[in-house]
């Protein structure tokens, strides 16, 4: 053991982060060797960004050491850690769109070198060698933004390798991926491992990267839950180490027999988002819609809010069309919409808990002019005792309260305005097992009394189990409409990403 | 929450440690120069002095809530003071009766608001509808208010108002400077906007976070169209009382209050970037800044290095307040207004 780990290239020691009150990692030994590949999973919140972002510098841990190749550093920062070797692919790349491949791949090397021109022959040279390492054929002169997502990520590696990687963190790698992408990305990874480049995969779905692995770790709720060879774990057994839980949830409850449409959405199309979007939403139902990543889900769940502008196309509810666009009149419509990012569009963070909640209201409060702050204060109370909301005191920030609590205050917002339709984008993003699980009995009852729900996400347990009907988005159109109690997990999978 | 926890909560917010400067200040004053800042004569005029900036930083106050700033205080001050002043020589003069001229003040007083609302509208329609950012948009429509200011004057100060103008700026009532029952009644009303009307709680949860706002559906054009209408009517206030103080209106009176207006607050707690400010931190503020003033005056201090002074104090406080020193920050206990 003694041996093993030290040369192991990157070794991690009973690494523990908190932020205020929130333990984010508590107690975590994590270790990966050269010519590795590793997969770190765990669901939203469990802790696995803040594990990249302490070894890659960008937080300090509040207790536990970190080694890179034998060297134990007590105050990690980016430079260092890149120095090191260890590079982080992010989900987005962080490419620069408006620049020649070459460019991209070559900048932060030559930034290294500190010369005080760019040389583009030397970058050229330099990212054609990188290219032909991993054998791939990309022009050097195209711009970032023309490549495929794909093409992209290989832009990225490339990048990374240029810099002199020993070990890429690649963050949810193939969730904008398509099945046979996933397949050459796969075939590179092997070539690195060859080359001696270690690989850690960061992802709540990992299966499809599990036979290129050696390593399995999974976090849940900031704890390392579960550690092997990668051999012995399944896409079944991951989830169940990821979730905690053996058994899946009760699907909905089937819709009511001859319940009305509610929600009439036709030919709703975007340019360069979405096109020719057509579905029915029937009181009482709940429609998922999935999809890659850029298949234009979140763009058409923000148009159905008005905060998209769509180009052509109505939406009705109830019969009555209203203007698009406009997310105030979709409100007043009775259309309600909790979005994906909740700490920056979601959420007043420094303000109370109580006036998170009665911001969609505060007109609805007002009496002669002034606010009857009792009654704004007994009506949130009320919500948070609804929906379960262990806040202490409704006056503090809401930045004070957990992910999960914290998504119960955004959706408290929109209930109390007694919304028709609600469209939620990412319900249970970043929230702990239990409270998923809280939400997503939210969501069946919320069905139940008769709204309309929308659950945009690409959580595919979560889609399972609380839609009667999911909608595939590719490249902008609805391709495929699955009814929710007809598929497993792995069909469902192989849908989306076929 | 234990007692103790709820003191501490108490004593490490801004308007504590506000109030604690204040009474330093005073303190310090009254012991460099106890016969003079301490007299009778010298806490009057100090009531009669602060009223008018104070006002302007109220102003400033409210858009500073959204994150936004108004530039544009003293031009709009300046503008409808003239606006005002020429209805007042042009239509009363100093021989008018009583009753008469009483009638032509209510309505500069009316033309002067009005004035402040529609330059509030320029600045918001500006801010809100072409989305620029307020520090630049009421920096430029400042001069331009300034510009209409000097032109309809010639640059000169325009004077001979009737009697009853005097009454708003040196008078008292009750005993009280009535600048200071003004003041006094628009940062009550201020508060009272701020806390306890829909408005002001948008305008607070706009500031802390816009981008929320809007997936809240707020009417965010409305909202910031309405915050720099109230910025400008407090503006015009302002530029009454400075007119009736000066008994003359002058489209370069007051240049030095903006930086003074900015200065008391964000001295005052206010957060430069928006979503938190409280009125109270703003008086005291305000007290603050005054005793400084008296006592700078009277230990025969020159006006540029006031100047000076206020400057160096803008920076100091925003410094501290944004924790980035860390060896300055531990002086006070503060916790960081935004994350």
């Amino acid at each position: 053991m003694a041996a093993a780990t030290h040369d192991a290239l990157v070794d991690m020691k009973g690494v523990t982060k908190r932020y205020g009150g929130v333990t984010a990692l508590d107690g975590v030994d994590f270790t990966v060797h050269a010519g590795e590949a590793v997969c770190l999973a765990g669901e939203n919140g469990s802790g696995k960004s803040t594990l990249i972002k302490i070894l890659s510098g960008v937080e300090q841990p509040t207790a536990g050491t970190i080694s890179i190749n034998g060297t134990q550093h007590t105050n990690l920062n980016p430079r260092v850690s890149a120095a090191a070797g260890v590079m982080v692919i992010f989900q987005d790349f962080s490419l620069f769109p408006n620049m020649s491949v070459a460019e991209n791949i070559a900048f932060s090397t030559q930034l290294g070198e500190h010369r005080t021109l760019f040389d583009l022959s030397r970058a050229r040279k330099l990212a054609q060698s990188v290219l032909e390492r991993i054998g791939v054929d990309i022009a050097l002169d195209a711009r970032v933004e023309s490549l495929p997502v794909a093409h992209k990520q290989l832009v990225a590696i490339c990048r990374a390798l240029a810099s002199e990687a020993r070990l890429i963190i690649m963050d949810e790698p193939t969730t904008a991926l398509t099945e046979r992408e996933v397949r050459s990305l796969l075939a590179i990874i092997r070539k690195l491992k060859e080359e001696g480049v270690a690989v850690l995969f960061v992802s709540h779905k990992l299966a499809e990267v599990l036979e290129v692995s050696e390593k399995v770790f999974v976090l849940r709720n900031g704890k390392k839950v579960a550690e092997g060879p990668a051999a012995e774990f399944d896409a079944a057994s991951l989830t169940r180490h990821m979730t905690g839980r053996d058994v899946p949830e009760a699907p909905p409850s089937a819709v009511t027999e001859g319940s009305k449409t509610l929600l009439d959405v036709e030919n709703l199309t975007k340019v360069g988002a979405f096109a020719d979007v057509s579905f029915a939403l029937k009181a009482g139902e709940v429609l998922g819609v999935s999809g890659l990543l850029g298949s234009g889900r979140t763009s058409l769940a923000k148009a159905l809010f008005g905060l998209v502008a769509p180009d052509s196309g109505t939406i009705r509810l109830d019969g009555e069309a209203f203007a698009l666009g406009d997310p105030i009149a979709a409100a007043s419509a009775g259309i309600g919409y909790v979005p994906e990012d909740r700490l920056t569009e979601g959420l007043f963070l420094t303000q109370s808990i109580a006036r998170n909640i009665a911001v969609g209201r505060l007109d609805a409060h007002e009496r002669r002019g002034f606010l009857d702050l009792g009654a704004l204060m007994s009506e949130a109370t009320d919500w948070l005792t609804r929906l379960k909301v262990k806040a202490p005191d409704p006056q503090a920030p809401v930045r004070s309260l957990s992910g999960g609590n914290q998504q119960r205050v955004a959706l408290a917002r929109w209930l109390s305005r007694a919304p028709r339709v609600l469209v939620l984008n990412g319900p249970s993003v970043g929230v702990d097992v239990g409270s998923k699980a809280d939400i997503h009995d939210i969501i069946r009852d919320l069905a139940r009394s008769g709204i309309g729900v929308i659950v945009i996400s690409d959580d595919l347990p979560e889609l399972l189990a609380t839609c009667h009907r999911i909608l595939v988005m590719k490249a902008g159109r609805v391709v495929d409409e699955i009814a929710g109690n007809s598929v497993t997990e792995d069909e469902l999978a192989h849908r989306l990403a076929s | 929450m234990s007692a103790t926890h709820a003191r501490t909560a108490m004593t490490s917010t801004p308007e504590f440690r506000l109030a604690v400067i204040a009474v330093i200040v005073f303190a310090v004053m009254s012991i460099l120069s106890p016969d003079r800042f301490l007299s009778a004569q010298n806490l009057t005029s100090m009531a009669f002095q602060f009223p008018e900036f104070a006002i302007l930083a109220l102003a400033m106050t409210i858009t500073m809530m959204t994150g936004g700033i108004d530039l544009s205080v003293v031009g709009v001050a300046n503008l409808s003071a003239v606006v005002a002043a020429i209805i007042l020589t042009q239509f009363a003069g100093p021989d008018m009766d009583v009753q008469q001229s009483l009638v032509w003040l209510v309505i500069a007083i009316a033309a002067a608001l009005t004035v402040g609302a529609v330059a509030g509208l320029l600045n918001g329609v500006l801010v809100a509808w072409f989305g620029l950012p307020p520090i630049l948009a009421t920096l430029g429509s400042g001069l331009v208010f300034t510009g209409f200011a000097v032109a309809m004057t010639g640059g000169s100060a325009v004077m001979g108002f009737p009697d009853v103008v005097a009454w708003l700026g040196n008078e008292r009532l009750v005993g009280i400077p009535v600048p200071l029952i003004v003041f006094a009644l628009l940062a009550l009303g201020l508060h009272i906007v701020l806390t306890r009307t829909g408005f002001g709680l948008k305008a607070t949860m706009y500031g802390a976070n816009p981008l929320a706002a809007f997936f809240a559906a707020i009417d965010i054009n409305r909202l910031l169209i309405r915050v720099y209408v109230t910025a400008g009517m407090f503006s015009s206030i302002a530029g009454l009382v400075i007119m009736s103080r000066a008994n003359s209106a002058k489209a370069d009176y007051g240049s030095s209050y903006l930086l003074l207006a900015v200065l008391i607050a964000v001295l005052g707690g206010v957060n430069p970037y928006g979503g938190y400010g409280r009125v109270i931190g703003v008086v005291l503020a305000v007290l603050s800044m005054q005793f400084l003033s008296s006592g700078l005056n009277m230990l025969q201090v020159s006006n540029f290095a006031r100047e000076l002074i206020w400057g160096a104090l803008l920076i100091f406080v925003m410094v501290v307040n944004t924790r980035q020193g860390p060896g300055l920050a531990s002086l006070f206990n503060k916790t960081k207004p935004t994350g």
